[in-house]
Parts: structure tokens; C-alpha cells; sequence
């Protein structure tokens, strides 16, 4: 194992457990995301993971090593925090530098590798000014820079676009996957923000009050969300949700809410064995197709974002969101005609939550 | 709105004159001879001013003095110099290395201590001034310059520490975390990231303790003994111990000598000390 990797990993603050037993394996030259809300434990399970905090059980290995007990500079990784936190008094030179020359590396050869670093990241225009003289993008840069500059195995950053506006945060992120492809270095990537996770990831963790939901690929976690929790956190708009049964009539198959139906198309054949079944329907605003031969749904507003629209239905005793297209007018208080997509929604227990699979 | 300025000018003015009307005195009368003093009024101005009043103050009137010593103050500024010098960087860098460990290191008991500090710190001097000699005598360092200057060091450091400690309190977490990672341990992180952060902190601290060191009577007079007389002690003796006439024109040459070191510090760091200032209050 050349990664991370973490064994039963525990946290605990006087005696309340806030994460147990978190099993997590991250390859080499992996980009992982761990993606939650605030108070969800990422920061807490990156902090342990950088040394920064004591874990309460369980242990944490970097290529292969055991660095449960070791300080944070002595387990071969770099971080970039959200607050930059460089060193207001030291030139861009010297914060880049600074963990070199702690390390005890040569004066010639900080030089030369700070001169690289300034290369590679564009920023060797600055080497001489203070991180205040800095705009924050930047400021991102140098925290960057001095994170590159010691080579270590595993990079962890913490939310480190979450202070930059949105226009250099998207520049920022296409920069932070180019790098991640250019160097192949593994690393750990704390954000609330799921276009980050989706765009950046190899592998996304869902995390939620402390343990995790649901370890894949980006594409795996948007199309097929282990539970309803990960289901309404990745997605925007949200999900909609339904509680009923999917019935059938004949060949017709459709979504029984109890005070509607909803036609449902294409769905697989492996689900048929769920038909009848009380379950929850998780139908992302995509999912909902616009068809003469669906059911009405009363319009209750369109939002036009640019290049889609979002627009509010009532229908089935519940209210939901559908997304299409921008050519087509919606009025509110009419009706529209619309059908689930089959293929592409998912299907929750209805008591724990948990996704269903037909079996 | 124009009266409000007026009266604002007008107030300000008042309160310089009223601050500024002694010291106009005392320089004018240091430069006067003692018969323009006996007749003259106190608010007119030297007719022939002369410095010789200086001159007597600084190296003493040896015709007029009894012992073997001409009573000028130029001895006791180099004793005041060399208890000031030790003092105020013994106890602004064991206050700023104190009030870092308290701060950012997590130590057991640490607020404790700093609650002791505290309290330490609103107990008049008068009130443990035995307790300290006794100390003092015990250490066998009663009477003596290093006697002086660990008296002062005992009462500066609790509030050096205390400003240190406070300011590295608003230290952004972030910034520890990447100085441990970049392998910074206790000392280099105090020398390379804190001290330097804390150089505004540190120009208070230093000014705020040349005052109240360079300023100090009673310690000075209870533990310097003869050998650790400051300037302010051989400033009392020199007013108060005269025979005959009072000589107030070195009188007040001599009142101006001892008050000049601390002036000339708030001038040289005015700036530093209002940066110093703002940069304690405003958090962030």
C-alpha cells in the first residue's frame, strides 16, 4: 500500500465519540475528496491524517509506515489551508523556503528549488514581497507553492478555495487538476462544495456526522448515492423525493404515491422484483421528462437560470423540481404533462434509507 | 459646526497649557541665575539664560558638597542605566517567551497560572515589599544592582507576559498548524514566526517597562542600597538635602536631566507606540 491508508480510526473530545472505526484505503497518486457539511468530521479526519490532532484509536499509515505517533513533519506531507496561513513576516521566498530550512537543507539548494517552484507556479514575479502585498489568489499560490516545494508523499489541502471568488476559484480548481496530473502525487482534499468534489476527485467520500456514507467515483456517488443522505447532498437543485409503491397495470408501469401516479418509463428489469414494495423515489430534477403521455403536474414556478430552467411542480401530493430546457415557456398555475425517468432514479428504503438493489 | 471645531481647538489648547505650563517653568527657571529667581516673576522669561545650572546638576558643585562625592546626578544616570538595561530585556523576553508558551502551547494548568498572573499583577508593590526584601536578603543580593534588577524583573514580567500572551492569543490557528508542519518545534517557532509577528507588542512593552523601571523611587530606594542608587533616588537626595538657599534652578536642570531619557523614548517610538496600541485592541 503506497498511500494512506487509516485502521479503525476513533476520535473522541472527553469521552463523546464523534468518529469511530473510519476504514478508508487511498491509492497512490489517488485525488480524494472528502466531502460533507460543516460539523461532518472532514477537517477533523484531514487534521488526523496531518498529525495535527491525536486520534483517540485506530491507526493511520502513509506509505505503508505507521505514523499514528509521529509529529506532523515527520510524516512526509504538505498542507494548504483554507486561510492560507502564511507567514505574514517572511518574503514569499522565505514561506516557501521555510520548511526546507527547518529541515536543515542547504541555503543553495532552498534557492533552487524556490526558484523552481516560482517557475512552475507563475509566481516568480513575487518572490520578494510579503503574503499582505498578495491578492488572495495568489496568496493561494504561495500556500500552494510551499506545500509543492518539499516533495512530500501525500498533499492534504483544507478547503483551500473557499475564500477565493467564484471566478478564480473555477481558474483555481482547472490549475490544482492539472497539477494533480502532472505531478501524480496522492492527495486529500477537505470541501463542502460538490462541483470541487465532482470536478477534482479520482474517488469521492461522502461524510456525514462523522462517519462515511459512501466511498466512489464522482460519477457513481451523482448516479448511484448509497443512501438518501448522499442523495440530497450531491445535486443542485437537491433530489426530489417520493414515499409510495411502484405499481404496475399491465404493461404500464408507474409511481403510486398514494394521491397520484407518476408514469414510469424504461425502467430495468432487475428493479421489477421491488414492484409493489413500499420504497422512497429519488428522482434528481433531470429524471423528470416533459411528455404529452405523462401525468399533470400543476405548474408552480420556472426559474430561468441561463442555460436551463428549473421548474416547480405539484403533482402526486408533492412538490418537486424538474429541469429542461430554456426554449420551452411554462406558466404558472397551468399544467404540464411529465413521466420518470426509469433508468436513471434511485430507490431508497423507506425506514433506514439505504439504497435499494433488486434482489 | 464651525463652533464645534472652535471649541473642540479651543479645549485641546487648554489642556496642552495645562500640561505644558509646568514644564515651561522648569526649563525656564533651570536657565535663569538665582538672583533673577528671588525677584523675578515665574512666568517671564530668562533674561541672560545660561546652562551653568545644567552643568551643576549633571557633574555636581564640588566647592558646596561635604562628602567626597560633588552630588551631581552623572553617576547615578549610569547606575539607572545599567539596572534599566538588564530589567527591560530580561523581563520583555522571559515576558514574551512566558506569554507564547502560555498561549499557544497547550499546558496543564496554563490558565491557572495565567489567573495567577493576574492577581499578581493588582497587588500593589507596597503590600509585598517585605516578603521581597526578605527574599531578596535570603538570595544575598540585598543592596546590590542585581539585587534591583531581579525585584524588577519579578514585578515587569507578569505584565509583559500577560501583553504577549494576549496578543499571541489572536494568532490564526492556521498559522501554528502550518509551522508545525513545516517543522517548526517550540523554539524556531517562537524565533522565526511569533517574535517577529510581535514586534509591534514587543516596542510597547519595552517603552511601557523603560517608564516604570527609569521611573521607579521606591524599589530603587529599598533594595539599591548605596552602590544601586538610580537617578531618581540621587534626584530626591540632590533636591531634599541641600544646605542654605534652595538652588532651584538645578534643582529643576536636574528634575529635567532625570525625566529626559523617557521623553526622548516616547518621541523616538511615538508612532511605534500608537501601532503598538491598535494593534493589541483590534483583534484579527
Amino acid at each position: 500500500m503506497n498511500g494512506v491508508e487509516l485502521r479503525n480510526v476513533t476520535k473522541a473530545y472527553s469521552g463523546l465519540t464523534v468518529m469511530s472505526d473510519i476504514n478508508l484505503e487511498i491509492g497512490d497518486g489517488e485525488f480524494l475528496v472528502l466531502l460533507g457539511p460543516s460539523g461532518c468530521g472532514k477537517s477533523t479526519l484531514l487534521n488526523m491524517i496531518a498529525g495535527l490532532e491525536p486520534t483517540t484509536g485506530g491507526s493511520i499509515h502513509i506509505k505503508g509506515r505507521d505514523v499514528t505517533a509521529l509529529e506532523p513533519d515527520e510524516r512526509d506531507i504538505a498542507m494548504v489551508f483554507q486561510s492560507y496561513a502564511l507567514y505574514p513576516t517572511m518574503s514569499v521566498r522565505k514561506n516557501i523556503g521555510f520548511g526546507l530550512k527547518m529541515r536543515g537543507v542547504p541555503k543553495d539548494q532552498i534557492d533552487k528549488k524556490v526558484a523552481e517552484i516560482g517557475d512552475l507556479l507563475q509566481i516568480s514575479p513575487l518572490l520578494d514581497r510579503k503574503p499582505s502585498q498578495l491578492s488572495g489568489g495568489q496568496q493561494q499560490r504561495v500556500a500552494i507553492g510551499r506545500a509543492l516545494v518539499r516533495e512530500p508523499s501525500v498533499f492534504l489541502f483544507d478547503e483551500p478555495l473557499s475564500n477565493l471568488d467564484a471566478k478564480l476559484r473555477a481558474d483555481m480548481r482547472i490549475e490544482l487538476k492539472r497539477l494533480h496530473e502532472r505531478l501524480g502525487r496522492t492527495i486529500v482534499y477537505v470541501t463542502h462544495d460538490q462541483i470541487e468534489a465532482m470536478t477534482l476527485a479520482t474517488r469521492v467520500v461522502v461524510l456525514d456526522k462523522g462517519s462515511i456514507q459512501q466511498v466512489d467515483t464522482p460519477e457513481n456517488v451523482y448516479r448511484r448515492p448509497a443512501n438518501r443522505f448522499v442523495a440530497s447532498f450531491v445535486g443542485a437543485p437537491t433530489m426530489n423525493f417520493i414515499d409510495g409503491r411502484i405499481m404496475q397495470d399491465g404493461t404500464d408501469i408507474f409511481f403510486d404515491s398514494g394521491s397520484g401516479g407518476l408514469p414510469l418509463v424504461g425502467l430495468p428489469e432487475q428493479v421489477r422484483s421491488l414492484i409493489g414494495r413500499p420504497v422512497t423515489l429519488g428522482a434528481r430534477p433531470e429524471h423528470i421528462l416533459f411528455d404529452d403521455g405523462g401525468a399533470a403536474a400543476r405548474i408552480i414556478l420556472a426559474e430561468p437560470t441561463g442555460p436551463d430552467q428549473y421548474v416547480r411542480l405539484a403533482v402526486a401530493g408533492s412538490e418537486i423540481t424538474a429541469r429542461c430546457g430554456p426554449e420551452q415557456s411554462f406558466k404558472a398555475g397551468t399544467d404540464a404533462r411529465i413521466m420518470l425517468d426509469g433508468a436513471r432514479i434511485s430507490l431508497f428504503n423507506q425506514q433506514t434509507g439505504q439504497a435499494m438493489t433488486a434482489d | 459646526m464651525r463652533y464645534n471645531r472652535l471649541a473642540l481647538y479651543g479645549l485641546l489648547a487648554l489642556a496642552a497649557l495645562m500640561v505644558l505650563a509646568p514644564v515651561f517653568i522648569m526649563v525656564s527657571t533651570s536657565l535663569k541665575s538665582m538672583d533673577e529667581i528671588r525677584d523675578g516673576s515665574i512666568f517671564t522669561l530668562p533674561a541672560d539664560p545660561s546652562f551653568a545650572a545644567w552643568g551643576t546638576a549633571w557633574f555636581g558643585d564640588c566647592a558646596q558638597s561635604l562628602g567626597t562625592k560633588c552630588g551631581g546626578l552623572s553617576s547615578s544616570f549610569l547606575t539607572s542605566v545599567k539596572i534599566v538595561i538588564p530589567a527591560l530585556v530580561l523581563s520583555v523576553g522571559l515576558g514574551a517567551i512566558t506569554g507564547y508558551a502560555l498561549a499557544v502551547w497547550k499546558m496543564k494548568g496554563a490558565n491557572l497560572m495565567f489567573a495567577a498572573l493576574l492577581v499578581g499583577m493588582f497587588i500593589p508593590p507596597q503590600v509585598t515589599l517585605y516578603p521581597l526584601i526578605i527574599m531578596i536578603r535570603e538570595l544575598g543580593l540585598f543592596g546590590s544592582i542585581p539585587g534591583l534588577i531581579l525585584v524588577h524583573l519579578i514585578w515587569g514580567v507578569a505584565f509583559t507576559t500577560m501583553m504577549f500572551r494576549n496578543f499571541f492569543k489572536t494568532v490564526p490557528q492556521d498559522l501554528l498548524k502550518a509551522a508545525r508542519i513545516d517543522g517548526a518545534g517550540f523554539w524556531r517557532l517562537f524565533w522565526h514566526v511569533m517574535l517577529p509577528l510581535s514586534l509591534p507588542i514587543l516596542g510597547v512593552a519595552m517603552i511601557l517597562q523603560f517608564t516604570y523601571i527609569w521611573n521607579d523611587f521606591l524599589l530603587g530606594l529599598t533594595f539599591g542600597g548605596r552602590s544601586g542608587q538610580p537617578m531618581t533616588v540621587a534626584l530626591n537626595n540632590l533636591v531634599g538635602s541641600q544646605f542654605g538657599e534652595k538652588q532651584y534652578n538645578v534643582d529643576m536642570a536636574a528634575t529635567m536631566l532625570t525625566a529626559l531619557p523617557t521623553l526622548v523614548v516616547y518621541l523616538l517610538s511615538g508612532r511605534l507606540f500608537v501601532r503598538g496600541i491598535a494593534a493589541g485592541a483590534v483583534k484579527g
